[in-house]
């Protein structure tokens, strides 16, 4: 060996890597990899989307590929002829958030056995993932269209439409180019323009303009992740562990301080600035599958200051106006307000999370409304 | 701080850098490194001055065992003197980071006092030097197992730490043995029991303190081995001074080497740590036995990847610096018989072990005439029970020693029963390789069914392997 030689090794080196990364950059793979999945091949698929705060016990975890985050779930296996696709999106109480996969909402809901109006069998699928806003809805939904759905149901609560949190999460940061194709989509199709609600030049989005960025070292972290949830598959199928359940789960507050505000309003202000333009673009984009909107149960205090607030998220008179509000926005569409609909006790670790006999509640009600649009029947 | 990436990186700099030197300085170097390495390496530690006073107690037992290991007849020579002058104006130095800002301070915390720092120092010398007056070099091998037994069993080690809280007026409440995460004494014991008893022996070579110190303390070696021997470390420490500075092949070797090890630990193995690898968790989550099967495939793959990742890095680091650490692992999970998986698998423990448990041992009940069958039992469980309790003084650790000990029993009972049918096979190519198939699969299977008492409190594995997962 030589210095020459060496030298030689490594420029070459130097240069095979960045030609790689180079063809992977101009290539941007990584949305057709994450298609590439040993969910519903060698494993079944997950019962709901991929996220973990705790991945090596909960042989799940949290990544912001989306159609990764789709390939590994059970929505993504091909549709049988007598299958009525039922999607769900929403929040961690859509999620599950504290409930076995086979408890949540979703699975409470196909569990009472519905039908379609053609006889087809009801088969319905979460599509929920933790996390407060309705832009991050709107991907899900953007993402979940691809799987022919037949209706599709969306649990909604206030604390996820003030416009300021549309792109907050994480998960809608790190997608800005998902988040660009489905309003451009919305917007072709329902000329609805959703610029006010989620701005596709605020600064939170993730910019991943750059060549580097789009290389395999800039994209080092989502392969990782990629690669991971197929090993988090293994395990998964081997346990049909996908959360983490603590032993003891700490309640949701009861008493509160004597406070009036709400995502920086205070009593009697207007609010003005509520993202229900992407509810009702969601709406006008999917004419033609059934829809119903749903405000979530929330959990309503008797403790202390209880007369000004119904919990720690609402102040009553925000959350009174969010429903008059929400009401008169969705009139003449399929909206059921649930908001009071479970009690007190079936609430576990926040005002929207539920107990898996809070949940069943929930799935009643809303199969019952179902049937009476006259979407499924017994 | 750990042996992690950016470490690895300063270190292949420093590499090009210690090649520039004068050569007659590198083997002081490695000494300088290697000290501040102790003190560097050492995780922080919630009693105070802990995390200082335990890298100090390191280089105060690398200190007693040069001066035990050296014949009383040999005269202290200069470079012993210089070497005892750097060590501890290494040691005051770091002390002396108490005075300095904690963004410059390369100690996990505050050091203490360095006046304290020297009067221990200066009492640890009188100790030192009229403890060798008085004791025999066993006694130091006894202080040193008394130590780790101390350190390694958890009462003791919750005691301990519950009594040094009490004394520096802390919380005794939270005492455990985590406390006492004392980085690299593992490893350093068993290289100082080694120059000790081949002192006892008569064949361990004439060291000087630099020699001696920066063999024991190695810094790529000092957190998880390889577990070198001081004769052949130091043929390679002697010939630094003529070793081609900027040699093209020692880089091209050592960072490829580095490299292999980089992509088994941080890709491979850290991936499958935190996806298909067991643990107690796990273990109470998995229902059936596919279950069972693929996270202690998992984990026996993680375990390879992981240690055998690190000793590649520790060795090609090695090789940038001009020492080349002897091999650990050699595709042990592929090895057709226990004995030589244990051959190949942390083969520098095992070789250790081999000479220091087994070879006594066997011998001393040679002596006493035992039977021959007997001798091996003891001698192979023993052994393993050693190796089993380096890893800490628990049941479930033991259980795995015996579990291998009594598996080369047998391997060796059945080798020795059928060595001639054995040779047959050469002429019948077709059985002797589907006979290695088989070897292959019972040796590999009874290696990671092992696994289970080692990752798992006993009762734990206990209820795994007989409830198969269910």
């Amino acid at each position: 060996m030589t210095w020459g030689k060496l030298i030689r090794i490594a420029v070459k080196t130097l240069i095979l890597f960045t030609l790689c990364n180079l063809v992977y950059a101009l290539a941007n793979p990584l949305d057709t990899l994450g298609r590439v999945s040993v969910y519903n091949t060698l494993v079944p698929g997950r019962l709901r989307l991929p996220y973990s705060e705790n991945a090596p016990i909960a042989h799940n975890l949290s990544l912001s590929t989306i159609p990764a985050m789709f390939a590994a779930h059970e929505l993504s296996r091909p549709k049988a002829a007598d299958e009525f696709r039922v999607i769900i999106v929403g929040d961690s109480m859509a999620w599950g958030w504290l409930v076995e996969a086979d408890q949540t909402f979703a699975a409470q809901l196909e569990a009472l056995g519905y039908s379609s109006a053609g006889g087809r069998r009801v088969v319905v699928y979460n599509l929920g993932y933790p996390g407060l806003a309705v832009a991050k809805d709107l991907l899900m939904l953007y993402e979940g269209l691809r799987y022919q759905p037949d209706a599709i149901l969306w649990l909604v609560t206030a604390q996820s439409l003030p416009a300021t949190q549309q792109v907050e999460l994480p998960i809608v940061q790190s997608n800005r180019r998902l988040v660009a194709e489905a309003t451009a989509q919305i917007a072709s199709v329902t000329t609805d323009d959703l610029t006010s609600s989620i701005d596709l030049n605020d600064p939170r989005f993730i910019q991943s303009a750059s060549l580097v960025d789009m290389s395999i070292v800039g994209q080092r972290r989502e392969i990782a992740d990629w690669l991971r949830l197929q090993l988090h598959g293994l395990a998964w199928a081997a346990t049909d562990i996908d959360q983490a359940l603590p032993e003891e789960i700490t309640l949701r507050q009861s008493d509160f301080e004597a406070d009036y505000s709400w995502f920086g309003h205070t009593q009697e202000e207007t609010l003005d600035d509520l993202a229900f333009d992407v509810l009702q673009a969601g709406i006008r984009w999917t004419a033609d599958i059934p829809f119903l909107i749903v405000n979530e149960p929330i959990y309503i205090s008797s403790g202390q200051n209880s007369d000004i607030r119904y919990n720690s998220f609402y102040p009553r008179w925000a959350y009174d106006q969010y429903r008059e509000l929400l009401s008169a926005v969705l009139q003449g569409q399929n909206y059921l307000d649930l908001w009071d609909l479970i009690p007190p006790d079936e609430f576990t670790d926040t005002p929207v999370h539920l107990t898996p006999e809070g949940t069943r509640l929930l799935a009643e009600r809303i199969g019952a409304e179902l049937e009476s649009m006259g979407v499924v029947r017994r | 701080m750990t042996l992690d990436l950016p470490v690895i990186l300063l270190f292949i700099v420093g590499a090009f850098v210690y090649s520039l030197i004068p050569s007659q300085w590198r083997g002081w170097l490695i000494l300088i490194i290697s000290v501040i390495g102790v003190y560097v390496f050492q995780p922080f530690l919630p009693i105070r001055f802990s995390d200082f006073i335990l890298p100090t107690l390191t280089l105060t037992l690398v200190l007693a065992g040069w001066w035990f290991s050296r014949p009383k007849t040999d005269s202290v020579t200069w470079d012993d003197k210089a070497a005892l002058a750097v060590i501890g104006a290494l040691i005051i130095g770091l002390a002396l980071m108490r005075l300095v800002d904690e963004a410059w301070r390369i100690t996990p915390s505050r050091p203490p006092d360095p006046l304290m720092v020297v009067a221990a120092l200066l009492v640890a010398g009188v100790l030192i030097v009229g403890g060798r007056r008085l004791l025999p070099v066993g006694a130091l091998i006894l202080l040193i197992v008394a130590i780790f037994v101390l350190w390694r069993t958890n009462p003791l080690a919750a005691a301990i730490s519950g009594a040094w809280r009490g004394a520096t007026g802390q919380d005794v409440t939270l005492a455990s043995m985590r406390d006492l995460n004392w980085l690299g004494f593992s490893y350093i014991a068993f290289r100082l029991i080694h120059t000790l008893r081949d002192r006892q022996s008569g064949i361990l070579p004439a060291l000087g303190l630099r020699e001696y110190a920066s063999y024991v303390l190695f810094f790529p070696a000092f957190v998880a081995g390889p577990i070198d021997r001081a004769e052949r470390f130091i043929t390679d420490y002697r010939a630094l001074p003529h070793m081609r500075g900027l040699d093209p092949q020692r880089f091209s070797d050592g960072l490829a080497r580095i490299a292999m090890g980089l992509l088994k630990k941080f890709v491979i193995a850290d991936s499958l740590a935190l996806t298909v690898s067991l643990n107690p968790t796990i273990a109470d989550q998995i229902t059936s036995l596919p279950g069972l099967a693929l996270f202690l495939y998992g984990y026996a793959l993680r375990l390879f990847f992981d240690f055998s990742g690190y000793s590649d890095i520790a060795i090609g680091i090695g090789i940038l610096f001009g020492i080349r650490l002897p091999e650990n692992f050699n595709r042990p999970y592929l090895k057709t018989n226990l004995t030589a998986f244990w051959q190949s698998w942390h083969a520098t423990l095992s070789a250790w072990a081999r000479a220091y448990v087994f070879s006594p041992l066997s011998r001393a009940m040679i002596k006493r005439k035992w039977h021959p069958v007997l001798n091996v039992l003891i001698a192979q469980l023993a052994t393993m029970i050693v190796i089993g309790l380096w890893h800490g003084i628990e049941l479930h650790f033991i259980v795995w020693g015996v579990w291998h000990g009594f598996g080369l029993f047998v391997h060796k009972q059945w080798s020795d029963r059928t060595r001639s049918w054995y040779r047959s096979l050469a002429a019948k190519p077709a059985h002797k390789r589907a006979w290695t198939a088989v070897s292959w699969f019972i040796t590999f299977h009874y290696v990671v069914l092992g696994w289970v008492w080692f990752v798992l409190p006993f009762s734990q594995g206990v209820r795994l392997l007989i409830g198969g997962g269910s």
